[in-house]
C-alpha cells in the first residue's frame, strides 16, 4: 500500500528528514544506556548475566502478560457496550470507565493497600462481624489487580475509536448473508479490533515493565525495582543501566510480537459511497449483567479510589493543610504536560505518516525506536537527559524547555499509536482523488488527511498529557530549580506520611486530567 | 517555601512549543533582573516539609535566595555524578552518610573549613571533612498495642525467632535499613549479616517500601513491632495525639540503636563556595539546630540544644560507637541483601 500524497512512492526528503531528526530525539535514553555500558562493560555484563536477572525478568514479563490480559478482558467488552450496544447513558459510561487512567499508579496502589489491606478500611467495616484480618493481597495480585485497573483505559481507548470508524456495512453484509452475531463479531468485528487491541496491549505490557510505583507498594519484586534499588541506595549506575537495556531489548520482542497480531491488512473502505454510523444492538437478557460488569470496574478503578481521596481531603481540610500554592502547582502541571502533549502531537504526526504511507524496514525503525522512551522507567530516562542536557545543552538544563522535551520523548509513542492507528482507516484513495482533482500535497494533507485523522491525533494529544502530568522522575530531576507540580507535591507530602495533605493536590490532578478524558470520549471520532 | 515558583503558564507560552532558553533556569518570569549571584542552589534529598521553614529564614536573615531541587537523596546523588563539572548545584543535603559517600568518592565535594567541622562531634561527619553531619536519628523498634515492652528483644537479631514470625515489618529498599545492615557487616562481621538477613526472611518479615507504611502497618495492627527510625513515630504522635497506638523501644544490643546523621556538603564545582558554606553555617547554628529538634524529632548536633522531651537525650541512647564515613560500602550491603533474598 504505497502512499500517494506527494505523488511518488518514496517518501519525501523533508517528511523522512523531519522524522529523523524525532527518532534521534527518541533514541537519547537507549544511547546514554549504550554509553554508560560501554565504559564499563564488565560491571554491565555481570548484571546482565547474573543469576537473579533471568528470575526478574521472568516474574515482569509474567505480570505484564497476565496484565495485559486482564485488561484486554475488561476493556474490549466495555468498549463493545459503550459504542456499539443499546447500553443507556454510553457516553457517561465511557468516561467513567476511562477515568481511572488519571491515577498515578503509586497513588492508586497506596490506596488499594490502604483500603483492602490485612487491616485496611474494609476490614474496619467488616470487624464487627469478626473479621480480624483479610487475606493479603500483596506481592503478585496485588500488583495485578491495581495495574490492571489502571492500565485497561489504555486498550479500551484504541477500541473505542475503532469500534466507532468501522462500517456497519461489513457487518450488516455478512449478518444479511446469514451469519450468526457471535460469528459476525469473530470473523468481521474482531479481525478490524486487532490492531487497536495489539496497540493498546502493547502500551500495557509496556507501562507495566517500567512501572514503579504499583509494585513497591504492591511488593512485587519486579525488573524496575531493581533499577531503582540500584539508583537509589547504591548508586550503581552501570548496572541499573545495563538492566535497562534488558528492557529495552524485551521492548523489541513485544513490539514485533505486536506488530504480528496487529497485522497489515487493509482496513479502510475500499467501496464509493460514505459510511453512516451503526444502529445499537439491543442487549435485551444480558442488560442486568452488562450493567453489573460496567458499575464494578468503574465501582473499583474510580470510585474506591476516589473515595479514599475525598475521605483523607475532607480530614486535611479540616485539620487545616496548607492550600497557598496549590493554584500556581496546578498552572505549573499544566503548562509542562500541556506543552509536552502539543509537541508530542505534532511530532507524532511525520512518524505516524512514513510509518502508514511509507512501510518498510527503515521507517519501522524510525517508528520503534520512540519506544525506548516508554519502555524505560522513568529515573532511567531522566538521568539520560541529565548527561545529555549537561553535555551538550548547557544552557538549556533544567529549563522548563527541557522539561517538556523530556515529556514529549518518554510518551511519544501513546502519541503515534492512535495516530497511526487513525491514518491506516484513511482509504488513501481519497488522498489520490484530491490530488487529481488539483490540489497541492499540504492542501490535501490540510484538507482531506488531517480532518479524518483528527480524533486519532487528539487521542494521542490526551494521553500523553494524561501520563505527562502526574510523572514524578523526570519532573524531579530536569523541571527548573523550585518548580512545583502537582505531582511533586503528592510527592513530596506522602513521602513523611502526610496523606490529608497529599489527598487534595492528587484530587486536583484528577480533576484537570478528567477535562482531556471528557473530550477524548466525546469527540475522539472521526466524522466522515 | 520562599522558591516555589510561580505559574509558569506565561513562560510556557512565550517559549512556544519547543522552547526556548529566554525562560531561564529558574522558571520564574519575574526573576530574570535579578543578580546572578544572589543565591545558591542547593540539592535536598529531604523533602520540602522539613527542611522548608529554616531555608525560609535564612533567606531572610542572609537576604539571599536559596533555590532547592527536592527528591530522593540517591536519586540526586546520581544526578549529581551524572552532572560532573558542570551542575548547577551548590550545597547537597542528603538523608544518609551513604549516598553523600558516593559523591564524595568521586571526588565532587570540597573539603569544609575547620570552623564548620568542629559545631558537631567527630563521630558525625567525614573522616576526609567534605561533610557534616546535620541532625542524628536512631534505629528502633516501632511497638504497637498488642505487645508489652517486656517481650521485646535485646536486639534486632533476636527477631529471627519463632515467636516474631510474620509479626515483623522492614523497609529494604529504604537507607536507613541499608545502613543498619552495612554497620551489622562492619562490626560483627559478614556472616552475622548473613545469617540475620536469611533469618529475617525465612521468619516472614514483612517488606514495605518505606519506613512511613511499616509504621502505620504497626498502628493498623497488619503487624506488631517494626524496624525504623525513632523519628517517624514522633512525628505520629504529635499529628494524631498521645494516643496514638505505636512507642519506640531502643534495643541496646547488636547496633540495634544504631545513630545515623542527614549530611550536608559543599560541591566543588560550586562557583558560590562562600555562600554555600554561610548557609551550612546556618544550619549548624542554634536557631538552625532547634528547627530539627523541634519539627522533625531529631537530634540537633550541636551543644546545648535539648530534644523532643519525649526523646532519652542523645547520651543516654545505647548507641553503638560506629563510624559512619565508614558505612559507604552500600553496593556490598545490596549486594548481600539481594543474595539472602531480602532486596
Amino acid at each position: 500500500m504505497g502512499g500517494v500524497l506527494f505523488g511518488r512512492r518514496r517518501p519525501p526528503a523533508a517528511l523522512l528528514a523531519a522524522a529523523a531528526l524525532i527518532a534521534v530525539a527518541a533514541a537519547l535514553p537507549a544511547g546514554y544506556l549504550a554509553i554508560v555500558i560501554g565504559r564499563e562493560w564488565d560491571v554491565a555484563s555481570a548484571a546482565i548475566f547474573d543469576s537473579r536477572t533471568l528470575g526478574l525478568l521472568g516474574r515482569s514479563a509474567g505480570l505484564a502478560g497476565a496484565v495485559t490480559l486482564a485488561a484486554t478482558v475488561i476493556a474490549v467488552p466495555l468498549a463493545w457496550l459503550t459504542v456499539r450496544s443499546d447500553l443507556r447513558a454510553k457516553r457517561l459510561w465511557a468516561t467513567l470507565a476511562t477515568l481511572p487512567l488519571v491515577i498515578p499508579s503509586y497513588i492508586g496502589a497506596y490506596l488499594f493497600a490502604s483500603a483492602l489491606g490485612p487491616n485496611g478500611r474494609l476490614q474496619d467495616l467488616l470487624e464487627p462481624l469478626g473479621v480480624e484480618r483479610l487475606p493479603s493481597l500483596y506481592g503478585f495480585p496485588g500488583a495485578l489487580i491495581v495495574l490492571t485497573l489502571f492500565t485497561y483505559p489504555l486498550i479500551l481507548i484504541p477500541v473505542r475509536a475503532t469500534l466507532r470508524r468501522l462500517d456497519p456495512q461489513l457487518e450488516e453484509a455478512a449478518l444479511a448473508m446469514g451469519r450468526s452475531p457471535a460469528t459476525v463479531f469473530r470473523t468481521v468485528v474482531a479481525p478490524q479490533l486487532m490492531p487497536a487491541i495489539a496497540g493498546g496491549a502493547l502500551l500495557v505490557s509496556l507501562y507495566v515493565l517500567s512501572d514503579f510505583g504499583a509494585v513497591s507498594i504492591m511488593r512485587f519484586d519486579s525488573f524496575t525495582r531493581e533499577i531503582y534499588v540500584s539508583y537509589q541506595s547504591g548508586f550503581e549506575r552501570t548496572s541499573a543501566a545495563a538492566l535497562g537495556a534488558v528492557l529495552v531489548a524485551m521492548m523489541l520482542v513485544l513490539l514485533v510480537v505486536q506488530a504480528k497480531v496487529a497485522g497489515s491488512r487493509t482496513l479502510h473502505r475500499t467501496g464509493p459511497g460514505a459510511q453512516r454510523p451503526p444502529r445499537p444492538v439491543p442487549l435485551g437478557r444480558w442488560r442486568l449483567p452488562a450493567l453489573a460488569f460496567s458499575s464494578t470496574v468503574v465501582f473499583v478503578a474510580l470510585v474506591l479510589p476516589v473515595g479514599v481521596l475525598v475521605y483523607w481531603a475532607t480530614k486535611g481540610l479540616t485539620s487545616g493543610v496548607e492550600l497557598g500554592a496549590l493554584l500556581g502547582n496546578a498552572l505549573n502541571s499544566l503548562a509542562a504536560a500541556g506543552v509536552a502533549a502539543a509537541v508530542a502531537g505534532v511530532v507524532a504526526l511525520p512518524i505516524a505518516f512514513l510509518a502508514t504511507r511509507f512501510p518498510g524496514p527503515l521507517t519501522r525503525l524510525v517508528e520503534r525506536v520512540g519506544y525506548a522512551g516508554y519502555a524505560l522507567p522513568g529515573i532511567v530516562v531522566a538521568l539520560a537527559l541529565v548527561f545529555f542536557g549537561t553535555r551538550v545543552a548547557l544552557p538549556l538544563y533544567q529549563t522548563l524547555a527541557m522539561l517538556v522535551f523530556a515529556l514529549t520523548m518518554h510518551y511519544l509513542p501513546l502519541a503515534v499509536a492512535p495516530a497511526s492507528a487513525a491514518l491506516r482507516q484513511v482509504p488513501p484513495r481519497m488522498e489520490e482523488a484530491a490530488r487529481g482533482l488539483g490540489r497541492g500535497p499540504l492542501g490535501v494533507f490540510h484538507t482531506v488527511t488531517a480532518p479524518l485523522v483528527r480524533g486519532g491525533i487528539l487521542a494521542g494529544v490526551a494521553l500523553v498529557f494524561l501520563h505527562a502530568i502526574k510523572e514524578l522522575p523526570a519532573t524531579l530531576l530536569l523541571a527548573p530549580t523550585g518548580f512545583e507540580t502537582l505531582a511533586t507535591d503528592i510527592w513530596r507530602q506522602t513521602g513523611f506520611g502526610f496523606y490529608e495533605a497529599s489527598a487534595i493536590p492528587a484530587l486536583v490532578l484528577l480533576a484537570i486530567s478528567a477535562l482531556p478524558l471528557y473530550l477524548l470520549s466525546e469527540k475522539g471520532t472521526v466524522t466522515s | 517555601m520562599a522558591r516555589v515558583a510561580r505559574p509558569a503558564l506565561a513562560c510556557a507560552l512565550a517559549c512556544g512549543a519547543l522552547g526556548v532558553s529566554a525562560c531561564g533556569s529558574s522558571g520564574e518570569p519575574g526573576s530574570e533582573n535579578e543578580p546572578e549571584t544572589e543565591g545558591i542552589t542547593l540539592y535536598s534529598g529531604r523533602i520540602a516539609p522539613l527542611i522548608g521553614p529554616v531555608i525560609d529564614e535564612y533567606e531572610a536573615e542572609a537576604d539571599r535566595d536559596v533555590q532547592v531541587r527536592f527528591g530522593d537523596s540517591g536519586a540526586l546523588a546520581a544526578t549529581l555524578l551524572e552532572e560532573g563539572e558542570n551542575s548547577p548545584a551548590d550545597v547537597f543535603f542528603t538523608q544518609d552518610a551513604g549516598s553523600i559517600g558516593a559523591i564524595d568518592d568521586a571526588g565532587l565535594l570540597e573539603p569544609l573549613p575547620e570552623d564548620v567541622l568542629a559545631k558537631v562531634p567527630e563521630r558525625f561527619r567525614a573522616d576526609d571533612g567534605t561533610w557534616v553531619g546535620v541532625s542524628a536519628r536512631s534505629r528502633i523498634i516501632a511497638y504497637g498495642s498488642g505487645v508489652e515492652v517486656s517481650e521485646l528483644p535485646e536486639s534486632p537479631l533476636e527477631l529471627v525467632e519463632p515467636e516474631w514470625r510474620g509479626r515483623v515489618g522492614w523497609a529494604p529498599t529504604n537507607a536507613s535499613l541499608q545502613g543498619y545492615v552495612t554497620a551489622l557487616r562492619q562490626v560483627e562481621g559478614e556472616d552475622v549479616a548473613r545469617e540475620w538477613l536469611e533469618g529475617m526472611v525465612a521468619n516472614d518479615v514483612q517488606v514495605y517500601d518505606s519506613n512511613v507504611p511499616v509504621r502505620d502497618a504497626i498502628a493498623s495492627g497488619e503487624i506488631d513491632v517494626g524496624l525504623i527510625n525513632h523519628y517517624y513515630v514522633a512525628e505520629a504522635i504529635e499529628q494524631e495525639g498521645p494516643d496514638y497506638p505505636v512507642e519506640i523501644y531502643f534495643p541496646p544490643d547488636d547496633l540495634g540503636s544504631l545513630v545515623n546523621t542527614t549530611a550536608v556538603g559543599v560541591l566543588a564545582s560550586s562557583e558560590r563556595k562562600d555562600e554555600a558554606l554561610d548557609f551550612i553555617r546556618h544550619l549548624l547554628s542554634r536557631p538552625g539546630q532547634e528547627y530539627f529538634a523541634e519539627s522533625s524529632k531529631e537530634y540537633a548536633l550541636i551543644d546545648g540544644v535539648e530534644p523532643d522531651p519525649s526523646l532519652p537525650p542523645l547520651a543516654e541512647i545505647p548507641a553503638p560507637e560506629v563510624d559512619l564515613s565508614n558505612l559507604d560500602d552500600v553496593q556490598g550491603t545490596i549486594e548481600l541483601m539481594q543474595e539472602t533474598g531480602a532486596l
